[in-house]
């Protein structure tokens, strides 16, 4: 505790005398002494809690995750931090986001998300992944330490790749490599009207067609995957991986029949790895995306829900329900502006339905299976990287989640950020005048 | 079958050969005596007067005598109708008959905003006002409209231009084929009025609440325009509008609450209107009575959906399913409350849809008299056209109708429609009823034939059996008959059709024709005798009350059936949130009476006290959301100027926002609905408590302040607009200062011109034109003198500094900034300004004036002292405010305790309301807020909700709610899939549009923008 502390005085001091700076902080450098945390309450990410922890880690992997009061380690060489009466996490994943894609909403030239087209697999968001946007570090002090970056737009709008979210660039950064194709599932319904006098809501009469569309894509796809093309087309190439399971393919839908039109359709062309993204209507559909073994990330639990006489914490318990009836379902954040608080997305289901663990099951180790990057991510198990974080209280609860110190691949985060440097300078004017 | 119809054709060769005097004969003059009698009738000659074996005498197009035992004078065409019925011609207040449309101008996408009237000429400032537009310049006959309706029963209408805010005024015309000058009854009956500006593409107004505040400014306008002498201008719409006042004014309004609102416009004016409501007004049966006003009603009843698909079924709401079942009601239910209305067809997109809905409306239990006088007296009755229309006595126009009994039976014919005296043939009325038992001989065999279905429309069947039936061809005229028939028709490979021609022979047929193998035979179709009576269905004896599910209120999913009542209730042993001295205190009691806090204590006791069992429990003062845009309809920006002060969100509160509902489980109690941020000066704010069930009135905090949104930065300067958005002023900071400076400078001088004329002497008055009115500066100057408190959207310190000091220049205080993202960075000006801060807890990113916004930003404003809140303007995020207040703990440490006053002192504090709500003090309202856990946790939430003392929210009593909502519409499916299978038509399940309004969904405050953004 003590350690800590005179930790974050001497980064504190080291602020307060380096003239303020609009850059992010620079990525920490690789882990050269093992370390040990001890003592801390180690949520595990699987279920488990081990309230008397040791967790020790080396170049950057976990080496032990065991019970403190069990077992004797040596400890010799090791950087040891006592984190007494606080709680241990496995990084958070953000499993869908434009972080590092757009910088401010409103402004087009930092907007770099969405191509011109409908069907752009080919689009890679890794290489647009801006590793010095300002927004990166806030995620990132709220324990969220891994994001998939996705691009959106048209209707199959590109590859999505994952990142930690410590790096110099995105050569540094990415974890898994083109690992998703993001396919926008056609509406059955269109608004009419405008914002002021929203008008009636009417069958969308282009949806056979656009499914038709899809299909055409998907049929010819799976023939350029199949045969021996003689020239490379850049779009079916990068759709070769999702036949032999190498892509996901991630369907974003929530009307309920959206859900299974796009499942039963990416069925027909055999794709292995499918994942429904959104899914507001998932409570509806419950039993085909068990049977079909679908995994879901379900968008904002923070939301309105869908119809007004649904439940009106539909939103809330969805992913205890669908957790119950065995489904594997993690939890995504659409909106750059406040995805930071994909923690307590995972808190709100413990308050409707799940238990703490189970929750923060929902933003680990089931958005690291979903992902297909369990190998690496989403628990604290020895073999897995290193990317975990000390929060002074219950993480998943904005009321005592504190994030004092984070490790990405065992490097030690500078967690700092720019609105953290902001309030210093106007606390200390402040703190001056008096 | 088939009837010839010559007959028809030779009725309608006989029209009126008369013109209009003063025009010159081409020929020689051909006038003739116009003058039927029509004996034998049953006729009514008004909606409450029946007179039975009467003869109804016109001449001319006009009625000359009605009665019993009429002498008939010579030379009279005479009609023996044999107990036929004759009513008064129905009248429709409500169409756009013969009245040319203006047409729709089309802009292109990117076109910047029309700012101005493109209306040429002496007329108002707005184009959507069109009270100088008379029906009747514009009126001709229209041949095929007229039919349309004259084949319903309608003899006149009332003709008006559907189109803008104020309509100018229509014309009552008779629907007869004849030239527009015979046929117009009152060229000026009416004056017409909307909140829909029509085809006007001027920006102003683009929200309902504008709509409102231009028609509560034209009236001002009308009134000081008509005092001007002389008159320093021109203004042919405010000189129309002013005329208009002595007539009926008729105002359509598109659901019950804006017919409310309307009313309540109606009444600021001394003007009361007759309301076109929409069908709906059941729904708060007990305001729209109250408003005293007359209202038209139109029939469109909804369609069943389909719902035989259980994940489409999911689609559509509650309330539009009760809306299906509940609409034919409609009439009966204003009949009962003796509301008095009119019907028209209006808003019917298949007029034949008309008698049938009518008569669904019938069965629903409106009774025929007022059915009859809905489309006779009423309506005649409010244009002040009873000496014209909608009776028959002496006098009148010679408009009425022959049917064949009571016009709301299923069965009923109407024969003719006379319209001024001029016939107009619907069914043929010299039909001899042929229905009966017949034996048919032909060919050495016997067959039964059974002639059924309506009298003019008889069908024709061989019968095998008692069950089984064969149709027989048939061609029926008055004397010849042809049968077609196979018989042996069950067998289809024997196609041996007998062919038959013959004449009428007393009450047989008889004649000849060939067999199939072309044999020659004579055959004859003996009269047996009369049909059966067919055994009439017990109906389920149910009255039509007991039939219908309840009404709720509001209408939509989670409303009462019953509103809840205050008790008495004590809440023991909980962990109280004060916000006072004592801080937060454990094991204590807390009990309520007549609707307020009454005591706080240890071991409280009360009789006939509710008694809550607090226990492990934390009660707090209700969440006050500072900054809130539920509950509005029609747009919460009229951002098309740069000052909109005169527009009011009071004005369009809704009461039928389930997002209500779904705050009230969140907690919260109270809300201040806020204009959006589109302008510099936007508009007045309405202070609700969130009175689930209320009407919109009830819902608003009586005493309150008054409030008025401000805005700056990207949003008023068109920033994120689309680059087409570039002529309104201001486009920079630099010019909303001066927008800013500029509506003070003009309140100011206003101020004063009305100081001086007001200090005048009665008779100087007399002598002196008075100033205009204007709410917008009214608006302002109430700002001047404390009376109103600015709200303002605001974001970076440069603007915020800026309003300061304007306000600092003029003698005031801007009383809260919002947003306010940047405070932090000069929270020790806003503290000494005395300006308080209702900020988001972690919002930034969206745009490039939140660039430099901090989470810490409440934590920093509320150390300098700032009055500091934490607001939603999100109808999701309201639903967790408390989970906001905390983040203040996590970023920059606030305690617990000053941490929850920023989602309810405060904000009440902001509001002025601290005296009455924001802590739990004996003498508060009891807004309080009961919850599992520390209010400031993730895993909090709230069990019971009050306000007024009123549990509004209780998570239990939700639980039934849920069970009786899934109920309800189960019944309903059922009622809807029996319509379907009775014949009904359907229409597809669809979801009903859900707006969630935000300050900052600029976007779509233009139609071509929501485009660019929909791609």
């Amino acid at each position: 505790m003590q350690k800590i502390h005179l930790y974050l005085i001497a980064l504190m001091l080291l602020l307060a005398v380096s003239p303020a700076r609009a850059q992010n902080p620079a990525p920490a450098p690789a882990q050269e002494k093992p370390i040990a945390l001890m003592n801390g309450i180690a949520h595990l990410g699987n279920g488990e809690v081990i309230p008397n922890a040791v967790i020790t880690f080396r170049d950057g992997k976990i080496e032990t995750v065991a019970d403190a009061t069990r077992v004797r380690l040596n400890l010799d060489g090791y950087e040891v931090i006592s984190i007494e009466g606080q709680h241990v996490y496995p990084g958070f994943i953000l499993p869908y986001t434009n972080l590092g894609l757009v910088e401010v909403d409103a402004v087009r030239a930092t907007i770099d998300e969405a191509e011109v087209g409908e069907f752009n697999p080919n689009v890679r968001s890794l290489i647009a992944y801006n590793t010095d946007s300002q927004i990166i570090p806030t995620v990132r002090s709220n324990g969220i330490l891994l994001a998939q970056v996705a691009p959106r737009g048209g209707v199959i709008s590109g590859s999505s790749s994952v990142v930690q979210l410590d790096a110099w660039n995105w050569e540094d950064a990415v974890v898994q490599e083109d690992g998703g194709i993001w396919l926008n599932w056609p509406s059955i319904y269109r608004r009419t009207g405008w914002w002021a006098e929203p008008g009636p809501i009417e069958m969308n009469k282009e949806y056979d067609k656009r499914v038709g569309e899809i299909k055409q894509f998907m049929d010819d796809a799976k023939a350029y995957a199949e045969g021996t093309p003689a020239t490379i087309n850049l779009k079916l190439e990068a759709m070769k991986g999702l036949f032999d399971g190498s892509k996901k393919l991630y369907i974003r839908a929530d009307n309920a029949k959206e859900i299974v039109e796009g499942i039963k359709t990416a069925q027909q062309y055999s794709i292995p790895e499918i994942v429904v993204a959104g899914a507001e209507d998932a409570w509806l559909v419950k039993d085909f995306l068990k049977d079909n073994k679908i995994p879901v990330l379900l968008a904002n639990v923070h939301r309105l829900p869908a119809r007004p006489e649904e439940d009106i914490d539909m939103p809330y318990k969805l992913a205890g329900m669908l957790h119950d009836e065995g489904i594997l379902v993690g939890l995504l954040y659409d909106d750059l502006k406040s995805n930071r608080n994909l923690p307590f997305f995972a808190g709100t289901t413990a308050a409707y339905g799940l238990d703490k663990e189970q929750a923060l099951q929902l933003i680990t180790s089931n958005t690291a299976k979903i992902l297909g990057i369990e190998d690496v991510a989403g628990t604290l198990e020895p073999g897995k990287s290193a990317t975990l974080f000390i929060s002074e209280g219950d993480a998943l609860d904005m009321r005592t989640n504190k994030v004092t110190q984070a490790f990405i691949q065992g490097r030690d985060v500078n967690l700092h950020n720019k609105q953290k440097e902001l309030y210093k300078k106007y606390k200390d004017k402040y703190e001056a005048g008096k | 079958m088939k009837r010839n119809s010559l007959l028809v054709l030779a009725f309608l060769l006989c029209g009126r050969l008369w013109a209009q005097e003063s025009y010159p004969i081409n020929g020689v003059q051909d006038k003739r005596l116009q003058r039927h009698a029509f004996t034998n009738a049953n006729i009514y000659v008004d909606y409450q007067t029946q007179l039975s074996d009467a003869t109804l005498l016109i001449e001319d197009g006009k009625v000359v005598a009605v009665g019993k035992d009429l002498k008939i004078p010579a030379g009279t065409i005479v009609e023996d109708l044999q107990g036929k019925w004759i009513y008064p011609g129905l009248i429709d207040p409500y169409t756009s008959y013969g009245i040319t449309k203006l047409e729709e101008k089309d802009r292109p996408r990117y076109a910047t905003p029309q700012m101005e009237s493109s209306k040429e000429g002496a007329y108002a400032w707005n184009e959507a006002i069109r009270s100088h537009f008379d029906a009747v310049t514009a009126f001709d006959a229209n041949e095929g409209a007229a039919k349309e309706l004259r084949d319903l029963g309608f003899g006149a209408v009332l003709a008006h231009r559907n189109d803008g805010i104020a309509r100018g005024t229509g014309t009552l015309v008779a629907l007869a084929d004849e030239d527009a000058q015979e046929v117009i009854l009152l060229p000026k009956a009416s004056a017409h009025f909307s909140f829909d500006k029509g085809t006007s593409n001027q920006e102003y107004p683009s929200s309902l609440m504008g709509a409102i505040a231009l028609l509560r400014q034209t009236h001002l306008d009308s009134r000081w325009y008509n005092e001007l002498s002389p008159k320093p201008f021109t203004d042919q719409s405010l000189g129309a509008f002013y005329a208009q006042y002595g007539m009926p004014q008729i105002f359509e309004a598109d659901e019950m609450l804006s017919a409310l609102r309307a009313d309540k416009l109606g009444d600021e004016f001394g003007v009361q209107y007759i309301i076109r409501g929409n069908g709906d007004e059941y729904k708060r049966l007990g305001e729209i009575k109250q408003t005293g006003g007359a209202y038209i009603i139109p029939l469109d009843f909804p369609e069943a959906y389909e719902v035989e698909d259980p994940l489409d079924e999911m689609n559509v709401s509650l309330s539009q399913m009760k809306h299906w079942e509940m609409a034919p009601y409609n009439p009966a239910l204003l009949a009962k409350e003796e509301v008095p209305f009119a019907i028209t067809t209006d808003g019917l997109k298949d007029k034949s849809k008309f008698w049938p809905n009518l008569r669904k409306a019938v069965d629903a239990g409106l009774s025929k008299e007022a059915a009859l006088k809905a489309l006779t007296y009423t309506p005649a009755n409010l244009l002040n056209a009873e000496e014209m229309v909608g009776s028959l006595e002496k006098g009148r126009q010679a408009n009425f109708i022959i049917t064949s009994g009571d016009l709301f039976e299923d069965e009923t014919v109407i024969y003719q429609n006379w319209v001024q005296g001029n016939p107009y043939q619907l069914n043929d009325m010299a039909v001899a009823d042929v229905r009966g038992q017949y034996k048919l001989q032909v060919g050495g065999e016997s067959y039964p034939v059974e002639v059924s279905g309506k009298m003019e429309k008889p069908a024709f069947k061989l019968l095998k059996n008692d069950t089984t039936k064969y149709t027989i061809n048939t061609n029926l005229s008055d004397n010849l008959i042809t049968l077609t028939f196979n018989p042996k028709p069950e067998d289809s490979l024997q196609n041996h059709a007998i062919r038959l021609s013959g004449w009428r022979d007393g009450q047989n047929w008889k004649g000849s024709g060939r067999l199939a193998n072309g044999e020659k035979v004579d055959f004859n179709l003996l009269y047996e005798g009369a049909l059966e009576e067919e055994e009439e269905k017990e109906k389920e004896e149910k009255t039509a009350e007991e039939a219908r599910g309840q009404i709720i209120y509001p209408f939509v999913a989670y409303g009462y059936t019953e509103i809840p009542e205050a008790k008495t209730y004590l809440i023991k042993n909980a962990t109280v949130w004060t916000n006072e001295e004592a801080g937060i205190v454990e094991n204590t009691d807390v009990l309520v009476e007549n609707g307020k806090i009454s005591k706080i204590g240890q071991n409280l006791s009360a009789k006939n006290a509710v008694v809550i069992d607090g226990t492990g429990k934390h009660l707090t003062s209700g969440i006050i959301d500072e900054h809130s845009h539920i509950a509005i309809e029609g747009g919460v920006n009229e951002g098309t100027q740069a000052v909109t002060s005169e527009v009011r969100i009071g004005d369009v509160v809704s009461s039928e926002d389930v997002n209500i509902y779904r705050q009230l489980a969140g907690g919260v109690t109270a809300s201040q609905l806020l204009h959006g941020s589109a302008n510099p000066i936007g508009g007045q704010s309405a202070l609700i408590k969130l009175r689930w069930g209320k009407t919109p009135e009830e819902m608003k905090i009586e005493g309150a302040d008054e409030y008025i949104k401000f805005a700056l930065g990207e949003n008023v300067k068109q920033s994120n607009w689309g680059p087409h958005y570039d002529i309104r002023f201001p486009q920079s900071r630099m010019g909303v200062e001066q927008v800013m400076v500029d509506a003070f400078n003009r309140a100011k001088a206003y101020e004063q011109e009305w100081k001086t004329y007001n200090s005048l002497s009665k008779k100087e008055k007399q002598r002196t034109d008075p100033p205009r009115k204007d709410l917008e500066l009214e608006a302002l100057v109430e700002i001047l003198n404390d009376d109103r408190f600015i709200t303002s959207h605001s974001y970076v310190q440069s603007e915020i500094n800026m309003l300061m000091e304007v306000a600092e220049k003029y003698g005031f205080n801007v009383n809260t900034f919002t947003h306010i993202l940047e405070g932090y960075k000069l929270a020790d000006k806003m503290a000494k300004h005395g300006a308080g801060g209702s900020t988001f807890a972690d919002w930034w990113v969206y745009k490039m004036e939140v660039q430099e916004a901090i989470p810490y930003n409440a934590a920093l404003m509320h150390g300098e002292g700032v009055v500091t809140a934490i607001n939603s303007d999100d109808a999701e995020m309201a639903r967790r405010l408390n989970q906001e207040a905390a983040k203040t703990v996590k970023y920059g440490g606030v305690s617990e305790e000053e941490a929850w006053k920023m989602v309810t002192l405060n904000p009440a504090k902001l509001l002025h309301l601290d005296d009455r709500m924001g802590s739990v003090k004996a003498g508060k309202d009891a807004d309080l807020v009961l919850w599992n856990n520390n209010p400031l946790s993730i895993y909090a939430k709230p069990l019971k909700t009050m306000v007024d003392g009123v549990v509004y929210f209780d998570i239990e009593k939700d639980k039934e709610m849920r069970e009786a909502i899934s109920q309800e519409r189960a019944r309903l499916i059922s009622e809807m899939r029996e319509a379907k299978e009775g014949g009904e038509s359907t229409q597809k399940a669809r979801p009903e549009a859900q707006h969630i309004w935000h300050c900052e969904d600029l976007h779509g405050l233009n139609k071509h923008i929501e485009e660019v953004h929909n791609r």
